[in-house]
């Protein structure tokens, strides 16, 4: 493995007393595909958020390209080049579609706004189409969409998306996970939270299995098919 | 009716200009509650720093009076930010609450130390004070400072909505306003969008201070103070979510009071925070979320 781009070393994150992640250590190379499934409460979106540096580490560090980003501001974390796709999507139903698109450019850090508007706009058309529209107004895909274009306008190193499928009719995942295809293809590192084991699996490099807290074990794309490893991987 | 009758065109001339001068202090008040959460109670103490520069200088000339009475302000706004706001972030909107309440208070008191009326201390803006005369404006006597009022208003929101909407530090503010974790994690500059934030409050503070130095030109310790509860409610009713709605109800409810003022008879004024408190209460009682409440938002699958 080349160097890699993000790496978690002995992470712990505590809400309280309450231990949410536990030794957590594992690192993503420049171009990979990196997926984390785990049951709810696993903490699959608390490993996100610290990344983002959203949460305090209780201990360990997290290294982008080798430089710490321990005790950074999210918006410091968004400029070093990671963007979130968080869940739920979270974008601004009153904003248009295009003043959505033009806040993922707060990360950006060079030049080339302009080209990667246009980039992400080809990307998805629909957003093309509905550029001047309230992004409120959008169907759940769309919205899921446009929330990973805002992502993509920043130009980010790393992208971490959390749980991009969830809510949508399944025709609609099948949209969500051809966009990633994409993303994939031009080479953007990403880190995949989804609950869609089986897909999630068969979809990324390798996944790692989260529960309470702790890795549990690492799964390659040939053990997508295989059900009763995925089942095992869930209840060990 | 009676009542009515007694609302005549004067009446109502004053009462917009009162609703101006409400609106740009309840969009002072409303930046800031927009990207913090924080309901700023000493905003009318700003107004009356402002307003005891403008007494202090006022033998300058009335541009330096003016241009020392924003200085002041800003240097205020910022010093608050830095030393009082930033730090308390993170607390409940509670304690931050009570702590503008004791800003209040520090600097009123302060303005009791430094308000000594040993002749050093002018009336303000005396230069500006031309402004007070009427102009005949299709037979309504209407003080020059009530236009000037108006007007400044009208350019100053126009400013701003236009800040707001086409510029990207705009857009940056207005989606900290609407959702701030979001916008931090997208790589919005908190520090920035908060600093820009005050600042634009403290010039509308230290343009508030000017027009009512002119209107009313005896500054006190308590000057503003009246203003800024009046505001306060208004940004209530009107709905402090939104900078619009808090803006619409910083004028009513000083259209609202410049008309009842007009409505009551001369040795009848006391009543009238009892007459304007009551509507409020009406208002609160037919639409609690405030006036211009929406319907709850629907989550898109």
């Amino acid at each position: 493995m080349s160097e890699p781009l993000l790496e978690l070393e002995g992470v712990e994150v505590r809400y309280g007393t309450v231990s949410a992640l536990h030794d957590l250590s594992f690192a993503v190379a420049p171009g990979e595909i990196v997926g984390l499934i785990g049951p709810n409460g696993a903490g699959k979106s608390t490993t996100l958020h610290a990344v983002m540096g959203a949460l305090p580490l209780h201990a360990g560090s997290i290294r982008l390209a080798g430089r710490p980003l321990a005790g950074h501001a999210p918006e410091q974390v968004a400029r070093a080049g990671i963007a979130l796709v968080p869940e739920g999507r979270r974008i601004y139903g009153g904003f248009s579609v295009d003043e959505n698109l033009r806040l993922g450019l707060a990360a950006r850090q060079d030049e080339g706004a302009d080209e990667a508007l246009a980039e992400v706009l080809s990307l998805f058309p629909v957003l093309a189409e509905y550029r001047r529209r309230p992004a409120g107004t959008l169907s759940g895909g769309q919205q899921q969409q446009l929330a990973i274009g805002r992502a993509l306008v920043a130009g980010p190193r790393l992208l971490l998306l959390d749980e991009p499928s969830l809510g949508l009719a399944p025709a609609v995942v099948d949209t969500v996970f051809a966009a990633l295809a994409t993303i994939r293809e031009r080479g953007v590192t990403v880190l995949l939270v989804e609950q869609r084991a089986r897909r999630t699996v068969a979809f990324c490099d390798r996944t790692h299995v989260l529960a309470n807290g702790l890795l549990r074990t690492t799964l390659a794309p040939a053990d997508a098919d295989d059900t009763r490893a995925l089942v095992a991987a869930y209840l060990a | 009716m009676s009542l009515v009758a007694a609302v005549d065109a004067q009446t109502l001339v004053d009462a917009v200009g009162l609703g101006a001068v409400y609106a740009l202090m309840a969009v002072g008040i409303g930046l800031v509650f927009g990207v913090l959460r924080l309901v700023n109670f000493a905003y009318g103490q700003l107004v009356m720093a402002g307003a005891y520069t403008l007494a202090f200088t006022s033998a300058w000339p009335a541009a330096a009076s003016i241009g020392a009475c924003f200085a002041v302000v800003l240097a205020l706004s910022l010093a608050l930010e830095r030393s009082v706001f930033r730090p308390l972030r993170t607390q409940s909107p509670a304690v931050m609450l009570v702590t503008t309440f004791a800003i209040a208070f520090l600097l009123q008191s302060v303005a009791l130390v430094l308000d000594v009326r040993d002749g050093t201390i002018g009336e303000a803006a005396r230069s500006l004070g031309g402004l007070n005369q009427a102009v005949s404006v299709g037979g309504v006597d209407v003080r020059k400072v009530t236009i000037v009022a108006v007007v400044v208003a009208a350019t100053a929101l126009g400013l701003l909505a236009l800040l707001l909407a086409r510029t990207t530090i705009g857009l940056h503010m207005r989606a900290a306003a609407a959702d701030f974790r979001t916008a931090r994690l997208l790589g919005v500059q908190a520090d920035r969008v908060i600093g820009l934030a005050v600042l634009l409050s403290g010039l509308l503070a230290a343009t508030v201070a000017v027009i009512l130095t002119v209107q009313s030109p005896l500054v006190a310790p308590d000057f503003a103070l009246k203003e800024t509860i009046f505001v306060l409610v208004g940004v209530v009713v009107g709905g402090l979510d939104r900078l619009w709605t808090a803006t619409l109800g910083g004028f009513a409810i000083g259209f609202a009071s410049g008309v009842i003022n007009g409505a009551l008879p001369t040795d009848k004024t006391v009543f009238l925070p009892s007459a304007v408190f009551a509507l409020v209460i009406l208002v609160l009682l037919l639409r609690p979320a405030g006036l211009f409440a929406r319907g709850p938002a629907v989550e898109r699958v």
